[in-house]
This record gives C-alpha cells, structure tokens and sequence, in this order.
C-alpha cells in the first residue's frame, strides 16, 4: 500500500500549522517524520486519518492511499478505511485503552465493527496476540494489569489482525523503558519483513528514526525541511537544521578521548 | 558538545583522597511488601562530581534520590552527609540539610506554581532559608537567572510563558539560589525536546565546575549519564547489577544487564551501533522476586547457579563492583546471543 501526501495543508482558521510540498511512504516501506514538539508531526498523522476536523484543524490538498483520495470522503467510507486499511498508534497506550474493560474486549469490538463474526475476532485476535510475542490470555486482563511495553504490543496485534496494510506510529516508544522499545522496535520492521506493512513512524528522537527507518523526513515549524535516505540524512545532512538536531543527541563516550 | 563542555573540572588523577561528601551504606526502602531498594550502598565524592544512577522504570533509581532527600523513610541503612548521618535528622539540622541537598524535577511544570511569577518563585527559596537580606533578594534573582542562561526580564513571566527548557533553567536557578553543596537531578532532560535537552546539559556541566558542585543523576539514558557523570551505577529491581567510572563500565559492561541496557540505546551512527541484546519479558514483580539473582529470569547467560545463589557486589576490576556469577567472562568477551528469533515464550505465558 503506498501512501502519497501532496500540497497538504493543515490550518487553524487563517494560521496554517502544516504545509507538507510532497512526503510519501512506499510498499513496505519504513519512513520516519522526525521534529521537535510543535513542528505538526502529529497533525500531519491526524490528517492522515482524517480526524483533523476533531479538534478544529481545516485540511486541504491531497492523501491518497493506492491512488485513492481520502480528503474529502464521507465519514462512513473513512471510518471504513480508518482501523481497516490504516491503522494508529500512539505514544501512550494506555490513553488507547479503556480502563474499565478488559484488553480483549475492546480488541474483540473493534474486528467486529469491521464486519468480523465473534468467533472470527477472537480467533484472529488470538493469532495476532501471538504475532507480538504475548499470550492471548493477556485479552482477558483490564488495561492496568499490563505494563506499557505490553500495551503497545496489544495496540500493534490490534492493527495486524484488522490486516491493515498501513501503520501510523506516533512516538510509540517514547514512554517505554529503552529495553522494551528495542523490543517494540524491532516487533515493527519484523511487520515489515513479514507482513510488508507500511510503516510512518513520527519521533523526536532521530536515533530511533536512524535504526529503524528507510527514509526520513525532518519537519520544522509544520514544514519539511529535508528528506532521503536514513544513512544519508544521518551523516551527510544537508539543513543546518537537521545537523543541530543531529548534534543534540547525547553521545556515548567510552574512552577519554573520546 | 564536546567533553571538555560539560566534564569541565573534573577530578585530576593523583590528588590525595577526600571522604565523600555524600556515603550512602546499605540502604533499604520498603514500600509495604516491596523493597523498593535493598543494599544499596553508594559514594558521591566532593564536588565537581557527578554520580549516574541508571536504570528501567521500577529499578529504585528514583526512590534512592528520595531516601537522600528525606523524602521516602530509609527502613535500614544509613545516608550520610559530610559524615553525619541524616536518617535521623530533625528540626533545624534537618532545615539546614534540605538546604544544603536540592532536587531538580523531571517535569517543571510540577515544581512551578503556574500562579507565580518566575522572580517570585525565585525569591521564595531566598526568602524561606534567609540567603540574602531582602533589599537584595531581586539583585541576586537576576543574578541567578542570568546564571542559568536565562534573561532576568524572565523574573515578571509566569511559567506557562516559558518553553520546557526554559522552565527547566527556572528550577535550576531556584535550586541554586539556596547555595546547595549536592543537587539530586531526577530525570531532568527527559520531557525536554532534544536541543532544549542539549542546552540543559551543558548549563549542568558549565554550573558544576563553577559552583564545584556535586550530584545525583537519574537517568534512564546512558547518554546523559556519559555526558555527566564520572562514574554510573546501574540498578535492578532496588539492586545495584554494577557501578563503576561511566566510560570504563559503557566501553566494557561487566554484567549482562549493563550489557543488554547499553546495547538497546538506539544511536544514530550505524558505526556506533552494537549488536543488540534483546532482553525477553519484563522485569519481575517486586513484591515476589526471583530466586537466586534477580536477573536470572531475563539473562542471557543464565546458569543453575543463578537459579539459587545470590550473588554478591564485588570488585571485578579497580573501582568496578559487579554482583554477576559471571562477570570475569562477561568482560573477557564471553558471547552473548544476539536477538535469536523465537529465544523466549511469549509473554504472560505460566
């Protein structure tokens, strides 16, 4: 599934707080919108959905999806895309959760809203469980006897058993210990590899965009300023912008001369 | 940012010995059936020094800057300052210590009273421990704002007018204000944007080799604590896994765990990427640890021994403890399986 962004822009009354030229991802491919807070990353994931309208944003231009527009379709046809077709998730799982229900429950709605039967859901559910390395038993616990790291991954399960085809992470590994988001991690390229899932991943982070992305695009003020290639925005950045970032990264140092 | 930035003042080589400022010995804090730290034992020498605790959330590194602080009860062992003890302190000794000891917030925004003036809020602690006399007290905020990189217009903002990095100088300056000999910095760039986080740091290694200052370094980000921090302890569920010089422990981990950690911080050099130790699961419940070593569960070297036997923090190395049954061939490269796929039973599985 290729998503292809064109003229975007996202605006509060007159002010506009995305204006994105072109960005697209790819078949199976892993891209990474990288920018500090307030720079629209992730008005541009509400857009994507086309849930900017929600909290007051005007959205004009283009989001296609396999040459589909989505700007502009009525709230039935993108609430059938929206979960089916892409899929989200966001930096705190536990917000995704409904804390006075078990974690299957809300899994099990969602796969029936999509026109599965009961005993679809919980099969599909269960195999998904397993594909994110956790115990289908795990369904039958409420949101607060899971850690975060575990969250996620349910969060994750959820999108693979709807077969969506496109993922909208929004720094889902910020509030996770740095083990577990290695673990999160690389249960998102192995989607990737296995399920050639579409993947754009938006951090602050450009450490995690350099390990797991195949293309990076930095934002600024709702704007891209630069995009290619992970390795080469990494060490040949041409936006004196997207060095400062770079530079910011704390170093590990092993050695005094270091 | 180069070291010299933020390591400036750093203790030469060959100086004779001075006792620590701050000795902690065999610290435990209960939180009802959890031990929440348990013999813990640390030093934090004279200033300039910093002293990295690292480690996952639930590891006890935030706990252990509280029982400094007096803020959480010690249930055995003993914290102390400048030799005294300080578990036991009271009344004006305990005043005179919380002055001498400040901590710095992960979050400002907690330690900010949106309904007062940044000049205010800074005027306060002068106020409360008496610092200067009151026709002073707006001179010497100035002063303090302008320490912290910040321009002393900022004393008539409130805190919502400010960014994160800026509310963070903010705290700083307060805890400066009161002439602290220790600062106690919790996670203090972790909500900060990543320039913003840079600055801080560098304010923080810049404030400690002119204010000689010693501190506390809670971080979940060995990066920070490499920018920082002479020497790290990593922790594990209220235990100490291995401490040691930073640069020393992060270029030859000793325990698996230091190991895993460091080898799952993303970098962005493909070059400085090592090969990556999955860790499998979660950290055990407190309230019911493992037996044996507490890390057993989730080691990639595990042996029967760890299964049964706790192991005990002991010197590998000069100025290196490590409590690992396998330390010695941890650091004489013993191989370490590399994110095998299908390594583990999923997750929640009895």
């Amino acid at each position: 599934m290729t998503l292809e962004i064109a003229g975007l822009e996202v605006r509060f009354g007159a002010r506009p707080v995305v204006s994105i030229g072109d960005l697209a991802v790819g078949d199976a491919e892993i891209v990474g919108l990288a920018g500090e807070s307030g720079s629209g990353k992730s008005m541009t994931t509400l857009a994507i959905l086309g849930l900017a309208g929600t909290v007051g944003a005007t959205v004009s231009g283009s989001i296609s999806l396999d040459g589909r527009e989505l700007i502009g379709l009525p709230d039935n046809e993108l609430r059938h895309l929206r979960g089916r077709r892409i899929a989200a998730i966001f930096q705190s799982p536990s917000m995704a959760f409904n804390p006075v229900f078990r974690v299957g429950h809300m899994v099990l709605r969602a796969l029936r809203l999509h026109g599965l039967s009961g005993s679809e859901a919980s099969d599909r559910a269960a195999v998904a469980m397993r594909e994110v390395l956790l115990s289908p038993s795990l369904l039958r616990r409420y949101p607060a006897q899971l850690s975060g790291g575990q969250l996620q991954r349910v969060a994750i399960a959820l999108a693979l058993a709807l077969r969506a085809e496109i993922l909208l992470a929004d720094e889902p590994t910020s509030a996770l210990d740095v083990t577990v988001q290695a673990e999160v991690l690389e249960l998102l390229r192995d989607l990737r590899d296995r399920e050639g899932m579409s993947i754009l991943f938006i951090s602050h982070d450009l450490a995690v965009v350099a390990e797991l992305c195949d293309r990076v695009a930095v934002m600024r003020a709702g704007s891209i300023v630069e995009q290619g290639p992970a390795d080469q925005i990494m060490s040949l950045p041409r936006d004196p912008y997207t060095a400062e970032l770079l530079a910011a990264v704390p170093k590990i140092r092993t050695g005094p001369g270091q | 940012m180069n070291s010299s930035d933020t390591m400036a003042g750093r203790p030469q080589a060959g100086r004779p010995p001075r006792r620590p400022l701050l000795e902690i010995r065999d610290l435990a804090v209960q939180f009802g059936p959890v031990r929440a730290v348990d013999g813990v034992s640390l030093d934090i020498a004279a200033g300039p020094f910093g002293l990295g605790l690292v480690g996952e959330s639930g590891s006890g590194k935030t706990t252990i800057g509280r029982a400094v602080l007096r803020l959480v009860p010690a249930a055995a062992g003993r914290i102390l300052f400048e030799g005294a003890d300080i578990t036991a302190l009271g009344g004006g000794a305990l005043k005179d210590y919380r002055r001498a000891v400040q901590i710095v917030f992960q979050d400002p925004d907690n330690t900010l009273d949106p309904r007062m003036r940044v000049g205010a809020a800074i005027a306060e602690a002068l106020g409360t421990h008496r610092i200067v006399p009151r026709r002073l007290v707006a001179e010497r905020t100035a002063a303090l704002l302008r320490e912290a990189g910040l321009d002393p217009e900022f004393a008539s903002r409130y805190p919502h007018q400010l960014s994160g990095g800026q509310r963070q100088r903010v705290a700083i300056a307060r805890a400066l204000s009161v002439q602290p000999r220790m600062l106690v910095l919790d996670e203090p760039t972790s909500a900060l944007d990543v320039r913003a986080q840079a600055r801080v740091l560098k304010l923080i290694g810049r404030l400690r080799a002119e204010r000689s200052l010693s501190y506390l370094l809670i971080t979940h980000n060995f990066g920070v604590a490499s920018e920082l921090c002479e020497q790290t302890a990593v922790l594990y569920l209220g235990r100490i896994a291995e401490s040691g010089p930073t640069a020393k422990l992060l270029s030859a981990p000793a325990h698996p765990y230091t190991q895993a950690l460091r080898s799952a911080v993303p970098q962005v050099a493909a070059a400085a990427r090592s090969s990556r130790i999955i860790l499998r699961g979660e950290p055990p419940d407190a309230a019911s640890p493992p037996p044996g070593c507490l890390f057993h569960p989730r080691c990639p070297l595990v042996i029967d021994r760890c299964r049964v036997e706790v192991p005990e923090l002991r010197v590998v190395r000069p100025g290196r403890l490590v409590a690992c049954h396998r330390a010695r061939e941890v650091l004489a490269g013993a191989a370490m399986p590399h994110n095998a796929p299908g390594l583990a039973a999923p997750d929640g599985v009895a």
